[in-house]
């Protein structure tokens, strides 16, 4: 079990920390945004780190959940579970739908499409305002309930979304090793070689992007029903960007990359608050120092530095 | 009828304004293999700083020279301290390279200049000119007549002049052009000024019109990546025909159906071409090494 030992501590860490600081601002109300966001990243860094396909457009999806649990729940009245696996199935069918032309163009042109699907969902979502509520958003969504307990308090969201969590991190980590992850590294490294390994590259790629796109509308409704009001504002081209710097800041293609990268990017407007006016600034500063000096990420950079050093004194292998 | 009319009139205007953004897009995109998501800041720069130099009581002309060369300078900044020191980054790092580099132009903008809409006066006089029921402003003249020239000129750079077909000359392979004596680093920063300067020629031409504020560059930056991949990445003409047929599409497209579409339409424009033909109009297929 070697191999689950880093996630095991992880998980352990992330239960931990809400009893010894049960009042903590950062862990009870922070703690949800990075939560989120690390579900988020998680899910496209399958898609861009293992799969090799940049997309600039996932906060669509993270929406389409959203904003379907919304509009479900409030306008129709569903029960929330339903409307959550009605807005899953409608992303699964969008998302099945447009991965085949969409994933056949490569390099500058993936990021192009993927970034106009993200601005156009983002655009439906401030103008249909008949079914959206338009740029006000829609609030006054139900309280969901698990198993009879109703999820109302930061705490109670904290251990759903925590698990929600750590469930897609559990995931990514087992996809890597499995028979699925080293078809998705052949296409990231070469798809012409893949596709002469007898892999079906479209296959793969479409599957892995009807994958990612689950986990976030999961993730949106999570969100919708956690933050109990949903605005166009959080589903912006901003914010796919981002998550996209997320991946890339922790380290494409590792799944602890994501999550440190998600946590760093998350934690970091609540530190720069100090910088009043700088803040902006300051971030841009940061995101370059970043990808300058360590263009593998922080956390595949550290983690390689780390391994060097280890191996110098002999002691690893 | 008249109406179509209007709507080319504007959309040409607004695409002539995507096509200036466009060819620097592909200016940077040839000479260093970088998509610079920053292109959009230097058309707010230019803006701004033609604006306050103005306000600080400096002519027209003169405050409009100077924010070209601090545009330019900026463009020059951007390629030493960020684009060169990262010159083993891969794609998706120099993108986020040059997103952290908007971000921190956008927040420069914001200390300096705050976060009110600001407008230049028109070049001339501002009386409408009438053809058949359509109008014209004199202004929509010079956005169209300036990027023609401004083109023209980027065209005899490339064309005719030693140092244009140097910067060309990277643009295909840097190894090369390194042995024949051409100093590969210096054409770099030739090109991101350049690039900077058409940005900040499209950000003067159109702030009579359109206003301007720190944020604004963002939507024409993605625009003028549309308008590029459209006209396929690295063809600098295709990217000049790209902005222009964006601008017509999206203005007509905004009038028929829905301005509030209006971005929408672009964008789902662009999203049929690449289904259809997946390297843009003009661009050629790659092949890939195996």
């Amino acid at each position: 079990m070697k191999r689950l030992a880093g996630f095991a501590i992880f998980a352990a860490v992330c239960l931990l920390l809400p009893v010894i600081f049960p009042d903590n601002y950062y862990v009870t109300v922070v703690g949800l945004t990075i939560f989120l966001n690390i579900t988020l990243a998680v899910s496209l860094n399958l898609l861009m780190g293992y799969a090799g396909q940049i997309s600039l457009g996932h906060a669509a999806f993270f929406g389409l959940g959203a904003y379907s649990s919304a509009i479900l729940t409030i306008k129709y009245g569903l029960n929330p579970w339903l409307a959550m696996i009605l807005g899953a199935v409608l992303v699964i069918c969008l998302s099945y739908v447009l991965s085949r032309p969409i994933l056949r163009l490569k390099g500058h042109y993936l990021a192009m499409a993927t970034l106009g699907l993200g601005i156009i969902v983002h655009i439906f979502f401030v103008q249909a305002d008949e079914l959206t509520g338009g740029p006000d958003g829609i609030t006054g969504l139900p309280t969901l309930s698990l198993f009879g307990v109703a999820i109302d308090s930061d705490i109670k969201w904290y251990f759903v979304l925590c698990s929600y969590m750590l469930l897609s991190v559990l995931f990514s980590l087992n996809i890597a090793d499995s028979r699925a992850g080293r078809a998705l590294s052949a296409v990231h490294g070469s798809e012409i070689a893949a596709q002469m390994m007898g892999i079906d590259t479209a296959k793969v790629k479409s599957h892995i992007f009807v994958f990612s796109a689950l986990m976030a509308a999961l993730a949106g409704s999570l969100f919708a029903h956690q933050q109990d009001f949903v605005s166009p504002e959080s589903f912006s081209f901003f914010f796919s960007i981002e998550l996209v710097t997320m991946v890339v800041l922790g380290g494409l293609g590792s799944t602890f990359g994501a999550v440190l990268g998600a946590f760093i990017l998350s934690i970091l407007p609540e530190v720069l608050i100090v910088f009043e006016d700088f803040e902006v600034l300051v971030f841009g500063l940061i995101l370059m120092v970043i990808m300058i000096f360590l263009p593998e990420g922080l956390f595949v950079s550290l983690k390689n530095r780390a391994a060097m050093m280890l191996s110098k004194r002999g002691i690893g292998s | 009828m008249d109406q179509l009319l209007q709507f080319l009139i504007s959309g040409l205007t607004v695409g002539s304004i995507y096509a200036l953004v466009a060819l620097g897009f592909s200016i940077i995109y040839n000479a260093s293999d970088v998509v610079n998501f920053a292109q959009g800041e230097f058309v707010m720069i230019g803006a701004m700083s033609a604006i306050f130099l103005m306000k600080a009581g400096l002519s027209y002309p003169f405050a409009a020279l100077l924010a070209i060369a601090i545009t330019a300078g900026v463009g020059l900044a951007l390629e030493k301290f960020a684009i060169e020191p990262a010159k083993n980054a891969t794609v998706v790092s120099t993108i986020i390279i040059t997103i952290g580099a908007s971000i921190f132009l956008r927040g420069a903008a914001l200390l300096i200049w705050g976060k009110e809409i600001y407008g230049l006066p028109p070049f001339t006089s501002n009386n409408p000119i009438k053809i058949g029921n359509a109008t014209i402003l004199p202004q929509n003249l010079w956005v169209m007549m300036g990027t023609a020239v401004t083109v023209l000129a980027v065209k005899y750079f490339f064309d005719r002049t030693r140092m244009g077909k140097a910067i060309l000359a990277c643009s295909y392979n840097k190894k090369a052009a390194y042995l024949v004596g051409i100093d590969v680093k210096k054409m770099l920063l030739v090109a991101y000024g350049l690039s900077a300067a058409l940005g900040s020629a499209a950000g003067l031409l159109v702030t009579p019109i359109t206003f301007m504020s720190y944020g604004a560059g963002v939507m024409l930056g993605l625009k003028g990546f549309c308008a590029a991949i459209l006209g396929g990445m690295g063809n600098s003409m295709g990217a000049v025909l790209g902005g222009i047929l964006l601008g017509i599409v999206e203005t007509v497209g905004a009038g028929f159906i829905s301005s509030g579409y209006k971005d929408a339409i672009a964008f789902f424009v662009i999203l049929l071409v690449l289904f259809v033909k997946p390297s843009g109009i003009l661009g050629k297929g790659e092949t890939e090494r195996v």
